[in-house]
Order: C-alpha cells, then structure tokens, then sequence
C-alpha cells in the first residue's frame, strides 16, 4: 500500500486527518502492525527544543531621514554583521555584548525582539554622496522591522554524542558544566522526537518542506551546515518569519564560561507515505546510540569513554567506568513534546498542508575536518632542550645548588630509572629551609603532581595548562615520562619573535 | 532542618558546635563551613523537634543562628525544563516529575551555587532570607 501526499492533504483539509507523534509511534506500530499503521496514521510530527549555536536572523530596519549606509551596527551592543546592503544585518546568535559579556548576546536580542521589548539600534557609517548620515541610534520594536527572517545554518541535529570529563577539574564546555572525574554526564537532543531521527535518509526532509521553528510555520532551507548524514550527523538550515514567533519556543542562553547560545523549538511533520516511513518513525530511543565523549582531551578527535542510547540517557543513570553516574539533558524533552503538538495542532485544525521536497537533502554525505594551511607551533618548536633535573635521593642543599645557578627556577625530579616523580621550585626549598622538619631530601619536598605537556602538543593546550594551573613551567616528557625538555614562559616568548606570528 | 550559624572567633577558637553536640546529645550534620581567622559560618542540619533545643544553645554560646528555607529559587518563567542543573547538583536537589518538568526537593540543597552558575537560563537563584 502507498498513500499519496495529495490523499493526505485532502484528509488534513477535510479535518480527517489522523495525526499522531513520533513519541506515539512505536505503540501503534506494535499494535497494529506496519500495514496497519500505515493504514491508520497520516502524518507523524516530531520535535526538538535545545541549545542551536548556528542561529540567528536577517533584519531589514528601512531608510532613516537622511539615509545611511551601516557600516557597523550594534542591537542592544551586541555586534551585528555589517557586509550586507545598508539597512540590512545578519545577527548571530552566539555574538556576545560589547557590555555585559557572556551574560547578554545575540540569542538574548532575538528573544527580546519576540518577546515584544524595544532594542536599542546603534550604527555608524563613513558616509557617502548617496548616504550622507554617519550615525544613528533608535529604539525599535519587532513591528517596526520590514522583516526578522530567522535563518539558522545548522540547525535540528540527528542526535548528538553525549559528554563527561575524565580530568580532575571542572570544565566549562558547551555540553555545561561537567564534574571531574567523569562525575556527570549531560546530553542533548530529543531521541525519538528528533526531526532527522524518524526521517534518517532524507525521503521526506527536504528543501520547501514545513517546519515548526520557534513557534512559527517555517520551513526546511536545505542541508545544514556540517551536515554529515553518513555519520549519523545530519543538520538542516531552517527558516522562519521572527514575527510569528513566540518566546516560549526561542530563548536566549549563556553556557557559563563558554558563551551565549539560543535555544530553538524545531519541529517537522512527516508525511506517512509507505511502509519505510512507518519504519523509521517507529524509531525508539534504545534505537539511537550515541557516543559519551571525553571532554578532558583539548583535541578535536576526543575519544570516546563508551556507547550509550538515548533510552539509557533518559534513565537518569549511565555506567561509566563501572560506576553508575547522573546523566541529564541540556535539551528540554518537555518542550520537545509541545513542538510535536502544536505540529499536531495545526494539522488537526487544518492550517499546514504536507509537502514533498523541491530538492532533496543528500543522505550520504560526510562533514570533513578543515584543511589547515598553516599549522600551529607544537612544544617542540619551541621548548627548551638544556633540562636542569635531579635524583629524588639528592640532599636539599645540592637542589638549592642547581636552582642557585640561577638558568631555572623548576628542577624536575627523576627516579633511578630517569622517569619523572616530581618537581621543585626556588619556593619550595625556601619553605624547606624555614621549616626543616619536613625532611633533608628532594623527595621529602618535591611536589610529586606535575602537569607535564609532550613535545607534540600545540602550544595553545599548553598555554592553557600553565594558565589554568597557574603555573610558570612545564616539564616536557616522552612516551617513557623522561623530561626531555622544559617549556616555560620566556619559551613563549619565542612566538612573538616573528616566526608563528604573521 | 537547616540553620545558618554564625559565630565570631576573636574570643578564641571554641569548639561551638562540637560542645552543643556535646551538652544537647543531639546530632548535627554540618553540611557546609567557611571559616577565616575573624569570623565562621556554618550550615547544619538537625532534626526538625530538636531545633529550639540546639538554637538557644548556640545562642548561649554567642553565635547568631537563623533558619534556612526555601534556599534555592526556581523561576518558572524562565526554565525550560532543560535538565542541566540536574546531574551536576551533589544534593540531587533537582529531578523530572513524569511529564519531564523539573521538581526541586529544595530542603536538600546546601547552598554551593553550583546550581546557580550551571542553569543556562537564569533560573535559578539564591533566596537570601533575612
Ligand atoms: S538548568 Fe535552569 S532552565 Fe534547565 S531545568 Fe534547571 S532550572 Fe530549569
Ligand atoms: S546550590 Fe548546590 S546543593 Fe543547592 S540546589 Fe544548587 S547545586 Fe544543589
């Protein structure tokens, strides 16, 4: 059997229309089996309401009396992009305040606007024959723009890995906040909701396809950007008109100590057509496995520390490492669901009408890495050779020897077999000497936790390393844990000297 | 019950909760304690019937003790039941009812803001109760 988009449309018009979730899905299928869903079901709504860094918006504010040409605009001072024609601007979401930091951005003027407050328009130009005028500053409404065309370029991810963080600090990620030792494990995404999730080879997710986005009718653009189907990593890019949304379904975030981003409602309906639709809509949770990335390696490929469904998300629980951990969302599965019904709303009420793609989304795609030209310094270009170490078993003073000297203020500490134990500062043995109880050898003194770096390592991780731990060297170690060189901050100094910096 | 307890520590280093413990026999959880050379501040838990008991004798001993309630405030219009502030609170203070909403068993919290800091939204905050 085979149902047309047109029979179902006549049903959506005549208000026959059986419409149901994708959460709903699976039961029905269980019951009545696939002929029978099909038979019985028309359209399957989903939904996804979470945390879309690649959003913003279009804006046009008409012609000001004398006119001007944008050069630089600011909406609340949160920079927007001044490329475009004159009274045009593309705001990020992700943009932060020149004012209030991470507090305020992009995604919170957009909210703003929606939400009906007035924002504050600030911009400047050099002027020209045609646009004498060099600055202006206004308040506006949503109402007073021609248009607030929101277009977001990655938008609706299939699913999304999951994060922990391995490390003996807390980090500050996009993923929020993750407990050391892997003490937490946060998610994002709406498993079985998830737009792509029920649609997975883009039969019927297309370009010119309805979308609910943000509370408005809007529809599918196309692929989103670092669409990487082929992974199980595809995105759209969405577009809807500001005016008609509500703030219930955009808001504006701050990942503390990583940045502002914009939570969207993103939902699609799918038309049921055939037996491969009832297939992927019957798509459950425990169906949909993602990765638990360790946010603690600073590098792109982070390894994984295990597979895990959305099923198992959800419990709240995930084992990692063989202890059982908190896991939870940064999406909203409770507004997900509200996306899926108001989807289901309109249906029902007749006001959206099916459509197929005007041109498909390509289903096998993979997203590439980028194609770095000019690479970064690594700490074996600039770290230093000539390393000042000494035994464990060596008396304080001949530690206080070495450091005298005065080439180094860290002398790392080696065991018998040359392999790093720990390390002693200029501040370590004046305590050494004002408290001389502690003992009469280097080992008795030395801090034995080093933060080491490796000579592969790009210099930014180890700049990070000494900022974090507010540190001033770093002992560099192979695979053995031999110092072979020591990186320290005149090091760094070396890439001033002109040869990294262009 | 929770109760803040302030105490100066210029007249030396008495053991004020330890003796209350002592001459009351009744059972204090300290479950957060900043203390600096001049002054400390304690948060304690103790069982709801004890609590007169255990505030006159802090009283006596020269502390200021008040009642902690409702610590953390959830702002309903700004949640959205996003879920991020459950995993990382060491008071499992937040959870989901059935229908995915956000609940807060509030009594639990100790107030180490990490709640605060971790809400994407600005949702949550610390009631300061005088
Ligand atoms: S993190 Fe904030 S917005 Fe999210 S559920 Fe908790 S209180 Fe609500
Ligand atoms: S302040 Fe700390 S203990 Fe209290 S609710 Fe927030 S995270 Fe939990």
């Amino acid at each position: 059997m085979h149902k047309s988009i047109g029979q179902i449309n006549e049903r959506i018009r005549d208000g026959n229309a059986r419409v149901v979730t994708a959460e709903e899905m699976p039961a029905i299928v269980a019951e009545l089996g696939e002929e029978g869903a099909l038979r019985e079901v028309d359209v399957v709504t989903t939904g996804t309401f979470g945390a879309m860094c690649s959003s913003g918006a279009f804006f046009n504010f008409g012609h000001a009396d004398p006119p001007i040409r944008m050069e630089r605009i600011w909406l609340n001072d949160v920079e927007a992009y001044g490329g475009l024609a004159a009274v045009d601007t593309y705001l990020g979401a992700t943009q932060k305040s020149d004012t209030r930091d991470d507090s305020y951005g992009g995604a919170h003027v957009i909210e703003d606007f929606i939400a009906g407050k007035s924002v504050e328009l600030r911009a400047i130009s050099r002027g020209t024959d045609c646009y004498p005028r060099r600055t202006i500053t206004t308040e506006l409404l949503l109402e007073n723009l021609n248009q607030a065309t929101m277009c977001n370029p990655r938008n609706g991810y299939q699913r999304y890995n999951a994060a922990s963080n391995s490390t003996d600090r807390s980090l500050h990620t996009y993923m929020g906040l993750l407990l050391p030792n892997c003490g937490n494990v946060t998610y994002s995404g709406a498993g079985l909701l998830n737009p792509i999730s029920n649609d997975p080879k883009f039969r019927l997710i297309g370009s010119g396809v309805p979308a609910f986005i943000g509370g408005a009718r809007g529809m599918i653009v196309g692929e989103g950007t670092q669409h990487s189907p082929a992974a199980g990593f595809g995105t759209l890019m969405v577009t809807g008109d500001m005016k008609d949304m509500s703030p219930d379904f955009v808001r504006g975030a701050t990942m503390n100590g990583y940045g502002v981003t914009l939570y969207v409602g993103l939902g699609i309906p799918l038309p049921v057509l055939d037996i491969e639709t009832v297939r992927s809509c019957a798509v459950r949770d425990e169906d949909i496995t993602v990765d638990i990335i360790d946010y603690g390696i600073p590098a792109r490929d982070r390894p994984s520390l295990r597979k895990v469904t959305y099923a198992e998300l959800k419990s709240g629980f995930v084992e990692v490492n063989g202890e059982e951990v908190r896991a939870s969302s940064l999406s909203s599965f409770r507004k997900a669901r509200e996306v899926a019904e108001g989807l289901k709303k309109w249906i029902g009420n007749g006001s959206l009408e099916m459509t197929l793609p005007t041109r498909c989304i390509n289903p096998s795609r993979a997203a590439k890495p980028m194609k770095e030209t000019v690479h970064g310094p690594r700490v074996l270009d600039i770290m230093d050779r000539r390393v000042i170490s000494i035994s464990q078993e060596e008396e304080i003073s001949t530690a206080a020897g070495k450091l005298l000297k005065g080439e180094t203020n860290h002398l790392p500490v080696i065991d018998a077999h040359g392999k790093l134990v720990g390390i002693v500062t200029t501040y370590d043995i004046s305590k050494a000497v004002v408290n001389p109880a502690k003992g009469s050898h280097v080992r008795d003194i030395m801090r034995k936790k080093v933060i080491t770096t490796t000579p592969d390592e790009p210099v930014d991780i180890a700049v990070q390393k000494l900022e974090k731990f507010n540190i001033s060297a770093l002992p560099v170690v192979d695979a053995d844990y031999r110092v072979i060189a020591m990186l320290t901050a005149i090091d760094l100094g070396k890439l001033f000297g002109g040869r990294w910096l262009k | 019950m929770k109760l803040i307890v302030t105490f100066s520590r210029k007249a030396g280093k008495k053991p004020i909760i330890a003796s209350v413990v002592r001459d009351t026999g009744v059972l204090i959880n300290v479950e957060r304690a900043i203390i600096d050379s001049s002054e400390g501040e304690a948060l304690i838990d103790i069982p709801d019937d004890q609590c007169r008991l255990v505030k006159e004798k802090l009283a006596e001993m020269g502390a200021s003790v008040r009642i902690l309630e409702d610590v953390i405030t959830l702002d309903e219009s700004e949640c959205v039941d996003c879920g991020a502030c459950i995993s990382i609170c060491p008071q499992e203070v937040f959870s989901f009812d059935e229908n995915w909403k956000l609940t807060l068993d509030a009594g639990r919290c100790v107030l180490c803001g990490r709640c605060i800091d971790a809400c994407p939204h600005q949702a949550l905050s610390q009631k300061i109760d005088t």
